[in-house]
């Protein structure tokens, strides 16, 4: 009976796995069990029920609204929105200017890519945390105190507190109808073929009509609900400035020192995937009387992609894991809240745990949007 | 978040998997043959190392009192540098033995893991301007950015003070002690705000023109800054409270480290049991009874530590304050050695 069941190869491939499983399962089961009942022993509290108290500790600045009195969970939350915020600006920004890096560096023009090449060797081999750390002293050095104010611009003030712009305030009914002016524009985009056909349309006349469409639109929306708006201009009082929108020297600091060091890489995966493309192909395109920038976009990008998008989703990875050094020039992204959610609560374990199971989906989403995307442009195949 | 914490945190669910109880911590301590403490990055009169890397301060000297209490010699102490953050993981994975480190005795910490022995310096947290400013209390605040460092009690009080007067305050919160401090004498920020000990410590020592900066307190309320111990081990916490005891009793009986060895003759009980040419006090914690003279003897009492450290010996020039014994007026209360 054993021996045929030991024979059996699919019990065995079967047995052989669940086996494994279940001894993963039982140590992770020990692990955590021994682990809370020794912190108990040693008096060290666990659970996290603290996520429900009152935070009580400032973060500086964040992109979803934070006050002291929300919870522990809500300056978390607060923290995970700052890191996906710089996240994706700074992967959009870097990727924009790694692309003309790349570009650059294959220009003829030997200055041009005397220079790409340049910023490339000095940018690519200096840790990230120098440079953040000279774009922070830099800003917190060379421009003038908040009394004496740069202002180059009727309420645009450069001090060392940042950046003060005019900021325009809508009423919610104006935040209505701006957003329903941008989902109609988004639409009328996403289906703009659809449009096209459908109204028998050429050429401009299509662009002529998109306009057309938003801006009825635009009007309908306005006309229905009355949007007030009003401009809240910064002005000097007492210590700082108030009113208008701010752009901090942490918040500059840290997105300068990572979009120019992620571009450096971003412009050299670029350059590589496009050199990667056997040059038959740039003759192909000549042949065929396609003008060097059309055989660029319309031959060489799409086979490049393919060979661009693995290194770069690492690369996305790395910058999204690269804005945790952003407490080094004292932007509080998600580590920097977890640090201090820690110091006040001292859960440490359960903090660290929050902070991986974040870094990991957030890494985990990127991977499958790239994936996505990889597939996307892979050259189909007969099967 | 930085990788010392990620790791002392890794340690921590480790060190707990691995053992339950660790025997009581004098007896590691004995068998490694020095003590290791728990020290700051570099605040000058508390904790930093001289020129010659020799640690100097008040809470260094506070660990060296328990290191001639346990080894009679002051120099069998290791210090390992510990940011805010680090510094409650480190002793509660047992990387250190003790941490005396301008650590505020606060219920949530008390409660978690660790024991606070007997405070070593009462402090109240302050907020350090420029003098040019013209502000002198924290009711003319309004609007000011403060430089605040991770890892302290001082972020939820900037908050507690800005609600409070309705200051609408601006923290910027760093994560290490040197950028904080960089960030402030820079202009990043209007006020610094920490232990108003510390400010002037960084006054005294990292301003280019100590006289160009005003220190006054952001609360009423007063701080114990307090050495802390691991939960859970009563015969270590003893040791450490009666090796600062010695040091408040020392001053208390007017015992100084030159005079210690005069005193030794002197004819009155409590002196001699203090320092044990009557037997019995070491021997009840586990030490040699003349552990309170050996430490008087090299280093003096608290008010010389004080002094020598913090105080009017010393660049920082603190006034004694609440630091003063209960007979002069201060909050220092000498238990009996009996």
């Amino acid at each position: 009976m054993i021996a045929a069941l030991w024979d059996n190869r699919r019990f065995r491939n079967w047995g052989g796995q669940l086996l494994l499983l279940g001894g993963l399962a039982a140590l992770l089961i020990w692990l955590v069990t021994n682990t809370v009942a020794n912190l108990d022993a040693r008096g060290i509290r666990v659970g996290f029920d603290f996520l429900s108290r009152p935070a009580n500790f400032p973060i500086s600045e964040s992109v979803l609204p934070y006050d002291p009195a929300d919870t522990f969970l809500w300056a978390y939350i607060t923290g995970v929105g700052n890191t996906v915020a710089i996240s994706i600006l700074a992967i959009a920004l870097s990727t924009a200017l790694g692309l003309i890096v790349g570009l650059a560096r294959r220009s003829q023009h030997p200055l041009t890519s005397g220079v790409a090449s340049v910023f490339v060797t000095t940018v690519r081999n200096m840790p990230l945390i120098v440079h953040l750390l000279f774009w922070y002293a830099l800003a917190t050095t060379a421009l003038p105190a908040p009394r004496e104010a740069l202002n180059p611009l009727p309420g645009v003030f450069l001090s060392l507190r940042g950046l003060y712009i005019p900021a325009l305030e809508l009423d919610a009914n104006a935040a209505a109808f701006v957003g329903c002016l941008l989902a109609s524009l988004a639409l009328l985009v996403a289906f703009r073929r659809k449009v096209v056909s459908y109204f028998r349309l050429e050429g401009g006349g299509a662009g002529l009509l998109l306009l057309a469409v938003s801006a009825a639109f635009a009007l309908f929306w306005a006309a229905l609900f009355i949007p007030a708006t009003s401009l809240s201009l910064p002005e000097y009082k007492g210590f700082n400035f108030s009113g208008g929108l701010r752009l901090s020297p942490e918040f500059a600091a840290l997105m300068v020192g990572l979009v120019i060091y992620t571009s450096a890489f971003i412009g050299e995966i670029i350059r590589g995937g496009i050199d990667a493309v056997p040059a038959g192909q740039w003759e192909a395109g000549r042949a065929i009387g396609l003008s060097e920038r059309h055989t660029l976009t319309h031959v060489i990008i799409p086979q490049a992609l393919r060979i661009i998008i693995p290194p770069m989703t690492s690369q996305y990875l790395s910058t999204v894991k690269n804005t945790t050094l952003a407490l080094a020039v004292g932007y509080p992204e998600l580590g920097l809240v977890v640090g201090t959610v820690i110091n006040q609560t001292g859960q440490a374990i359960e903090s660290i745990a929050l902070l991986l199971g974040t870094f990991l989906t957030i890494s985990l989403a990127v991977s499958l949007f790239m994936n996505w995307y990889n597939a996307r442009v892979a050259l189909v195949e007969a099967r | 978040m930085n990788w010392k914490t990620a790791t002392l945190a890794a340690t921590l669910a480790v060190a707990a998997t691995a053992q339950a109880h660790a025997g009581p911590t004098v007896d590691s301590v004995k068998a490694r043959g020095h003590l290791i403490c728990g020290a700051s990055q570099g605040t000058v009169g508390f904790g930093a190392p001289d020129e010659k890397g020799y640690w100097r301060g008040l809470d260094v000297e506070t660990c060296r009192a328990v290191a001639v209490a346990v080894f009679g010699d002051k120099d069998k102490v290791e210090f390992v540098p510990l940011s805010g953050q680090q510094r409650i993981p480190a002793l509660q994975t047992g990387e250190i033995d003790i941490l005396p480190r301008t650590l505020t005795w606060t219920l949530q910490r008390d409660a978690n893991g660790i024991n606070f022995a007997t405070p070593n310096y009462y402090e109240f947290t302050g907020f350090m301007v420029a003098r040019s400013s013209g502000v002198t209390k924290v009711e003319e605040m309004t609007g000011a950015s403060v430089c605040v460092q991770t890892g302290s009690t001082t972020e939820v009080v900037v908050n507690d003070v800005s609600s409070r007067l309705n200051l609408q305050l601006k923290p910027v919160v760093f994560d290490n002690v040197a950028a904080t401090r960089q960030a402030f004498f820079s202009g990043r920020c209007d006020a610094l705000i920490t232990d108003a000990s510390a400010l002037a410590s960084v006054r005294a020592t990292q301003s280019k023109d100590p006289d160009g900066y005003v220190i006054f307190p952001a609360t009423k309320y007063m701080d114990a800054l307090t050495p802390a111990v691991r939960h859970g081990d009563d015969q270590w916490l003893d040791i450490v409270n009666w090796s600062i005891q010695a040091l408040l009793n020392a001053e208390m009986y007017g015992i100084t480290q030159a005079n210690v060895d005069e005193m030794v003759v002197s004819g009155d009980p409590r002196i001699k049991r203090f320092l044990g040419v009557e037997p019995g006090n070491g021997k009840a914690l586990g030490l040699d009874d003349k552990f309170a003279y050996n430490i008087v003897k090299q280093l003096g009492n608290y008010g010389e530590m004080f002094d020598r450290n913090v105080g009017k010996g010393s660049p920082l020039k603190i006034d004694r304050g609440p630091n003063k014994l209960f007979s002069d007026g201060g909050l220092m209360f000498p238990l009996a050695f009996q």
